[in-house]
C-alpha cells in the first residue's frame, strides 16, 4: 500500500487544475493518476481554436489550453502516474489501480473524482438496420483525424448537433469530405449558437431539426442512411422519409459522465446530471471524496471546467487542513423552467459567496432567474435568452446566503 | 442593406445587426467591442483561424496540431488547408514553431509539443 495526501482520478483538464489548486493550497503530496500516455485528456485531440477566452483571456487551441496546465502540474512537482488505469475505489478512500509495473494500491486522505465523460453510442440508440463499417461517434472521428492523421470518410452525415458533431463537421470538410447533412432529433440545436455559424452556415451544410436517422443501409461499408422528420412523440414520420448516400455516419449524440468508480465506492448520484450529488465545495456524500469537471456535469466550456475543479481543489485541501466543518447544510431545487442546480446542497453559514449553475429545460428568450429560500429572494439574474445547451451561473453574495432558511429554489420567469 | 449576424467571437454568440451604407458599417446588439469589430470585418473582409494537422515524418503515426498565427481571409480557407496537407515536419516540434512561413500575410504554427 501506497499513501498519498490527495489522490486524482484522471489527468484531464479538471484532474489538472485541481491538482494546482490542491498544491497551492499546501497539499503537496498531490498525485494525479490518468490512463493516457501522457495528461491534457481530450483537448488533446480538440485542435479547434476558441478555448481560454474566460479562464486566461486569450484564444488558445486545446492542446494549447492543456499545455498551459500541464506546464504548471510539471513546474510544480506533482507527480503523475499515466497509463494508470483506476479499477477499484472504495469508500474509505483506497484506490486500486493496474499499470505496466502491476497493481497499485493506494491510501488517499482524499480523492477528487475527475475521470471525464464518454459518448453515448449506436446501442444507446436502437437505430434499425445493418451494422457497416463507417459508423463512428464524432469523438472517435476526431481522434483518427487529429492524432492519427486517417481520413474517416468522404461523404458524412451527422447525427447530433452538440458541439463535437458540430465540431467535426468543419474539421471534415476541411480535409475534403462533404458533409451532406447534420440532423438533430430536437427542434433545436444542443450546440453554441456560434458553432452553428462558424461550422455550418460557412460551409454550407444544412441543419435539419426535428429530424433523426431512421435506418442505415450498406453491407461491408456503410452506403447511405434514411433520415426522416419526427413528431412530437421523436419517433419518425413514415412519409418523411428520404434517402442520402453516404459512407460515413457520425454520433454526436450526448455524453455520459464516467461514474463506475463513483457508483463502487457508493457514492449517490443524481438522476438528472448523470454525476455525483456535491456540496459548494464540490464534496460528494462521502466526505474527503470530491468531484469536478464532466464527471460531476458534463460543461459546454472548458474554462469552467477548470474553475470548478479549482473549487474541488481548494475543498479537498480544506478537508485535509481539518477546515470543512459540516455546516448548516440547505438543498438546491430546479423550480420552473430548470432542468437541474449544482451543487445540490450549500451551507447556508457559508463565509463566502457561492455560485449556482444550472440549465434551463427549453430554449427561452429573455427571462430573469429568481433564487428563493421561502420567502427571502437571495438573487435575481435577467439573461437575453437562455437555451438548454448554454450553462447558466448565477452568484449568490454570502450576506444573501445567510439568510436562506431552507431549500433554496431557482424558477425563471419569461420577460 | 441589413444583415443579421451572430458573434463567433466568444461563446455568448451575441445576435447582431449591421447596417452596411456604402463603406460605413453601423453595428447594433453588440455587447463588446469585438463584438462590433466582428461585424465590421465579417461585412467587409471576414476572416476565420484554420486550425489543421501536419505529419510528423520521424515519429510513427504522428501528427502535430497547428493554427493560423492571426485570421485568414475567409475565401482562402482551402488555400491555407492546401498549403497545410502538403507540409511536413521533423520532431521535435514545440508549440509556437513555425511550421508554414508567409500564408496570405500570416503564418502556420504549431499548436502541440512532440518530443
Amino acid at each position: 500500500m501506497i499513501n498519498h495526501d490527495i489522490v486524482i482520478i484522471g489527468g484531464g483538464p479538471a484532474g489538472m487544475a485541481a491538482a494546482i489548486a490542491a498544491y497551492d493550497a499546501g497539499i503537496k503530496d498531490t498525485v494525479i493518476l490518468d490512463r493516457e500516455d501522457s495528461i491534457g485528456g481530450i483537448l488533446r485531440q480538440c485542435i479547434h481554436n476558441g478555448f481560454g477566452l474566460h479562464k486566461l483571456g486569450r484564444e488558445l487551441t486545446g492542446p494549447e489550453y492543456a499545455d498551459v496546465f500541464a506546464k504548471q502540474v510539471y513546474e510544480r512537482g506533482i507527480k503523475v502516474y499515466t497509463e494508470t488505469m483506476v479499477t477499484d475505489l472504495t469508500a474509505d478512500k483506497v484506490v486500486t489501480a493496474t499499470n505496466r509495473e502491476g497493481i497499485l494500491k493506494i491510501q488517499a486522505k482524499a480523492v477528487i473524482l475527475a475521470m471525464g465523460c464518454r459518448e453515448r453510442s449506436r446501442g444507446a440508440l436502437n437505430i434499425c438496420g445493418s451494422r457497416p463499417a463507417g459508423i463512428f461517434s464524432a469523438g472517435t472521428a476526431q481522434k483518427l483525424v487529429n492524432c492519427e492523421g486517417y481520413a474517416v470518410g468522404k461523404r458524412v452525415v451527422i447525427l447530433g448537433s452538440g458541439d463535437i458533431g458540430l465540431i467535426m463537421a468543419r474539421r471534415m470538410s476541411f480535409e475534403g469530405a462533404k458533409v451532406e447533412a447534420v440532423c438533430e432529433i430536437m427542434p433545436y440545436s444542443g450546440g453554441l449558437t456560434r458553432n452553428i455559424v462558424q461550422c455550418l452556415e460557412d460551409y454550407n451544410i444544412p441543419l435539419y431539426l426535428s429530424t433523426t436517422v431512421a435506418e442505415i443501409h450498406g453491407k461491408q461499408r456503410l452506403e447511405g442512411v434514411t433520415i426522416a422528420q419526427v413528431g412530437p412523440d421523436r419517433r419518425p414520420i413514415e412519409e418523411t422519409k428520404r434517402y442520402i448516400p453516404c459512407d460515413t455516419l457520425l454520433l454526436s449524440v450526448g455524453l455520459i459522465p464516467e461514474n463506475e468508480l463513483t457508483r463502487t465506492a457508493g457514492i449517490p448520484i443524481d438522476p438528472v446530471t448523470n454525476g455525483a450529488l456535491v456540496d459548494e465545495n464540490r464534496q460528494t456524500a462521502i466526505p474527503g471524496i470530491f468531484a469536478c469537471g464532466n464527471v460531476l456535469q458534463v460543461h459546454d466550456l472548458v474554462d469552467y471546467v477548470s474553475d470548478e475543479a479549482e473549487i474541488a481543489g481548494n475543498g479537498a485541501a480544506a478537508y485535509l487542513k481539518g477546515e470543512l466543518d459540516k455546516k448548516a447544510t440547505v438543498s438546491t431545487k430546479a423550480g420552473y423552467g430548470v432542468r437541474y442546480v449544482l451543487p445540490q446542497t450549500v451551507s447556508a453559514l457559508s463565509d463566502k459567496p457561492v455560485s449556482l449553475f444550472l440549465r434551463v429545460a427549453n430554449p427561452y428568450g429573455k427571462v430573469r432567474f429568481t433564487v428563493k429560500s421561502g420567502d427571502q429572494v437571495l438573487a435575481t439574474a435577467v439573461r437575453l435568452k437562455a437555451v438548454p445547451g448554454e450553462m447558466e451561473k448565477i452568484n449568490i453574495p454570502a450576506e444573501k446566503l445567510a439568510l436562506a432558511s431552507g431549500e433554496i429554489t431557482v424558477s425563471l420567469e419569461e420577460l | 442593406m441589413t444583415r443579421n449576424l451572430t458573434c463567433i467571437i466568444c461563446p455568448r454568440g451575441c445576435s447582431l445587426v449591421a447596417e452596411i451604407n456604402g463603406n460605413e458599417v453601423k453595428v447594433t446588439g453588440h455587447t463588446c467591442p469585438k463584438g462590433e469589430q466582428y461585424a465590421i470585418d465579417e461585412c467587409t473582409n471576414p476572416v476565420r483561424t484554420v486550425t489543421s494537422i501536419v505529419r510528423v515524418t520521424n515519429r510513427e503515426d504522428t501528427m502535430v496540431s497547428c493554427k493560423t498565427e492571426n485570421p485568414i481571409p475567409k475565401d482562402k480557407i482551402f488555400d491555407v488547408m492546401a498549403i497545410i496537407r502538403s507540409t511536413t515536419v521533423e520532431a521535435p516540434v514545440s508549440i509556437g514553431d513555425v511550421l508554414c512561413d508567409d500564408v496570405f500575410g500570416t503564418r502556420v504554427i504549431a499548436t502541440k509539443e512532440i518530443k
